[in-house]
């Protein structure tokens, strides 16, 4: 594969992104055991049962991830362009949603829940999950709100736009983890009594 | 170094971190005592404001040394640059105590670190070694033997860990002719991240220690001392070394080769180093998880481990082995590449069956995340898993046999010559044979049944660490010594360390299998004259010191060779391998001066005109593989 790559390509922006991005995916790939172990300790505690939640809450703030997803691909694929509006655009709405994800979970879910984490292990196990998936969340909205900065001082071109796409794929992957995540705690099993 | 260079110690990265460390934990325990009196709480609880103010100050530490600088600059758009170049005001030594991106000079660090902290958790086995030399209490208190059994372990994981890392980053990039790692700044990231880590993890010891052994099982750790939450934190971001680490190393290999080498063709310990990464990069994740999970039971009163919550204890067993058992592969692979890198140079024959112990590194790293119920036989977990981890473990066998096999052909008829490396890795070979013999009894459920806990594991762990890690480690060490330094060490003294370590090993170890089977439990800290083994027990403890003694001779060796040892030749062992045919000490950029392609195998050693690698231009088409 590079078996005869020059020292000059090696410099190369392109020849270094692509090295970035190997150590991006094998990044998600060590994050996916931390998620994958979550939910193995779910099925493991919980069984076939799931905790008491608020389906319409849930329902909203799944729509809301994965249309942030949506608009964050648009964000990507425009300043791959040479689109600094779109992408700026983009770039923001999922922002926002994202912060509007994590308020809906943290903020109301974790209030309207009939139950604390120290009350059993649903609990504990409920919070255990979104918690870290929302902790995923926040450094990605982090992550967005550097690259909405950036972006407006014009450092992303359609050449070289690297942090929009590390940004992007983590926030894909955040979504995917959420995937696995609302079935499991919403919708698979019976609720606990 | 001249007189007139000085160093403002404040400047170092190293003090600075500890600076910060030390704020930073007292940070977090204002935090965590002003929110509690906000909220009306009592305002002091020891547990809250420790951990919180432990985390900060890991935090504080890597802000403080300047690990995340460029980062920030980066997040900022602003350039920064790959190479950090030693400041030519300070003597050469400060840069080890400073932030580099030299993968060279993070190697070193790594290396030294691991010594340091091997010597401590080998003097706390001392400590308790001396303890059990005779039946009765004598010298220490129960939870005291306890906590220094717990943080023998612990710490000898830590600085296994730390030597595999000082290998894979110093040599990885040499062997595959790259400038350095893929990512220098996440190298040096997650060297320094082990500092904070390894501080937190002895400061248990005066946190009122922990009691649970190496493996912090619930239900005892989540009622265990505060020093307990510290272990937990501690090896928490030593894991997180390890994830960036296998990270970057994975990448460097596939990017940054040499021309012309194809995997086939890279010197056979970079095959270990990329199944040990596997291994490190996802297996980690899971005891970070599981120890999270116990840290969060205590904090928040969550009850995943608790059975009166409908918690269960079992989850904890099954997440921490998903880890800790392909952990010992992660100690044990890199020392079996060594093992095959140096055996043909002092054989001076081509390593016999290449691809196979290329394949058999990641066979055994891809059958070690299937066998890690193996630990749980006699745990009370669902009793049909018995037999299928039985198997999956048993089958571990195969790979390795694989492995024996290469070096007993490679040796075969060969021309040996037996300086110093060598005998550390014939004496490698010798004991993981006694280590790998004595591991199916306990794979076998039937036997294990009456093994369990057992000092007999005791024996046959620390001989498969001995064959797997420390031998090659000090092989690896004397070998790559003159590239290290510049200088050669002594020779008759390096030979006087393997003779007293060699049969003392075998004392130590046999006696400990000697002592289990007659049923001596582990983590115990008396026993019954009654069971008549008193004499062994002392034999094993004398053992153990004459070990220490012989470490300590290593490091006197290396200190009295780096100040007046002889100058080294570029290749004192007439190597193929492409770091040693650069000059002695290797240059500060490797081989931007001297570029090479690969022309023909790694390991034909003894065959005529067999050309490995030519230096010349870069750009020099490769020979088609």
């Amino acid at each position: 594969m590079t078996t005869n790559v020059t020292s000059e390509v090696r410099a190369s922006y392109a020849y270094k992104t692509a090295t970035n991005r190997l150590g991006l995916w094998l990044f998600l790939l060590s994050d996916s055991f931390v998620f994958g172990g979550l939910l193995v300790s779910r099925f493991y505690l919980l069984g076939n049962t799931r905790p008491h939640l608020d389906q319409t809450l849930g329902l909203i703030v799944t729509a809301m991830l994965l249309v942030s997803s949506f608009f964050m691909n648009r964000a990507e694929t425009a300043i791959a362009h040479g689109d600094e509006k779109t992408f700026l655009r983009g770039t923001l709405i999922t922002l926002v949603l994202g912060v509007a994800f994590l308020l809906g979970v943290v903020g109301v879910e974790w209030r309207l829940a009939p139950f604390g984490p120290a009350d059993d292990v649903v609990g504990a196990v409920f919070y255990m999950m979104t918690g870290m998936h929302a902790f995923h969340v926040l450094t990605g909205v982090i992550f967005l709100g550097i690259v909405y900065r950036n972006g407006r001082k014009g450092l992303y071109s359609a050449e070289k736009h690297w942090q929009v796409e590390a940004a992007a794929v983590y926030w894909h992957f955040v979504d995917v983890v959420w995937i696995f995540f609302y079935p499991a705690l919403y919708l698979i099993g019976t609720v606990a009594g | 170094m001249s007189a007139t260079k000085r160093v403002n110690i404040f400047s170092l990265s190293l003090v600075r971190g500890i600076v910060f460390q030390i704020l930073g934990t007292l940070v977090g325990i204002g935090v965590v005592t002003l929110i509690r009196l906000l909220m009306g709480l009592p305002a002091w609880k020891a547990e809250p404001a420790g951990v919180f103010g432990a985390f900060l100050g890991v935090l504080f530490f890597l802000v403080g040394a300047g690990t995340i600088r460029d980062w920030y600059k980066m997040a900022l758009g602003e350039p920064v640059s790959d190479h950090h170049a030693a400041d030519p005001e300070q003597p050469g030594w400060a840069k080890y105590f400073n932030i580099s991106y030299d993968h060279k000079v993070i190697g070193i660090q790594y290396g030294v670190t691991s010594v340091v902290v091997m010597l401590l958790a080998g003097s706390f086995a001392l400590i308790f070694r001396a303890e059990l030399a005779r039946a009765g209490l004598q010298l220490i208190e129960l939870d005291m033997f306890n906590t220094l059994v717990g943080l023998h372990g612990i710490v000898m994981i830590a600085s296994i860990l730390l030597g595999v890392g000082a290998m894979s980053n110093y040599l990885v990039p040499l062997l595959i002719g790259a400038s350095d790692m893929a990512f220098p700044r996440l190298n040096a990231f997650a060297y320094w991240v082990n500092v904070p880590g390894a501080l937190l993890v002895v400061s248990s010891l005066f946190l009122g220690g922990f009691d649970t052994g190496w493996t912090g099982y619930p239900p005892l750790s989540a009622r265990a001392p505060l020093g307990m939450q510290m272990f937990f934190l501690g090896v928490y971001f030593i894991g997180l070394s390890s994830i960036l680490g296998s990270l970057n190393l994975i990448v460097t290999v596939i990017r940054m080769r040499a021309p012309g080498m194809s995997y086939f063709r890279m010197p056979i310990f970079v095959w270990a180093a990329v199944a040990t990464s596997i291994i490190g990069l996802t297996a980690t994740q899971l005891i970070g998880l599981s120890f999270q999970m116990v840290m969060f039971q205590r904090l928040f009163g969550m009850g995943f481990f608790d059975p009166a919550k409908g918690g269960n204890v079992i989850l904890f067993q099954h997440l921490f082995w998903f880890y800790s058992h392909p952990a010992v592969y992660v100690f044990i692979l890199p020392g079996l590449g060594i093992i095959s890198e140096l055996l043909p140079v002092f054989v001076r024959k081509p390593l016999f069956g290449y691809k196979w112990i290329a394949m058999s590194s990641l066979g055994i790293a891809l059958v070690g995340f299937f066998v890690w119920a193996h630990h749980m036989f006699t745990a009370g977990m669902e009793e049909y898993l018995r037999v299928p981890f039985m198997y999956s473990t048993l089958l571990v066998a195969v790979p390795t046999g694989v492995k024996f096999f290469s070096w007993v052909g490679t040796m075969w008829r060969g021309r040996m010559s037996f300086e110093t490396p060598m005998l550390f890795t014939l004496g490698a070979v010798s004991i993981f044979l006694l280590g790998g013999l004595t591991g199916p009894p306990n794979a076998t459920v039937a036997t294990d049944l009456h093994l369990q806990d057992s000092y007999w594991i005791v024996g046959h762990f620390h001989a498969t660490m001995f064959g797997g890690f420390v031998f090659p480690w000090f092989a690896a060490i004397y070998y790559w010594f003159p590239k290290f330094t510049g200088k050669m060490y002594n020779e008759k003294l390096g030979k006087l360390h393997f003779w007293l370590m060699f049969p003392a090993f075998y004392l130590m170890s046999l006696g400990q299998m000697r002592v289990g089977l007659l049923g001596m439990r582990r983590r115990i800290a008396d026993y019954d004259p009654a069971l008549g083994f008193d004499n062994t027990q002392t034999l094993v403890t004398i053992a153990g010191y004459v070990i220490a003694f012989s470490v300590l001779l290593f490091l006197f060796n290396l200190v009295r060779s780096i100040r007046s040892g002889e100058v080294a030749v570029a290749n004192p062992w007439n190597s193929r391998s492409p770091e040693f045919q650069l000059p002695s000490p290797i240059p500060e950029h490797n081989y931007a001066e001297h570029p090479f392609v690969v022309v023909g195998e790694p390991y034909d050693y003894g065959l005529a005109d067999a050309e490995y690698v030519r230096f010349g231009a870069a750009s020099e088409p490769a020979a088609a593989d």
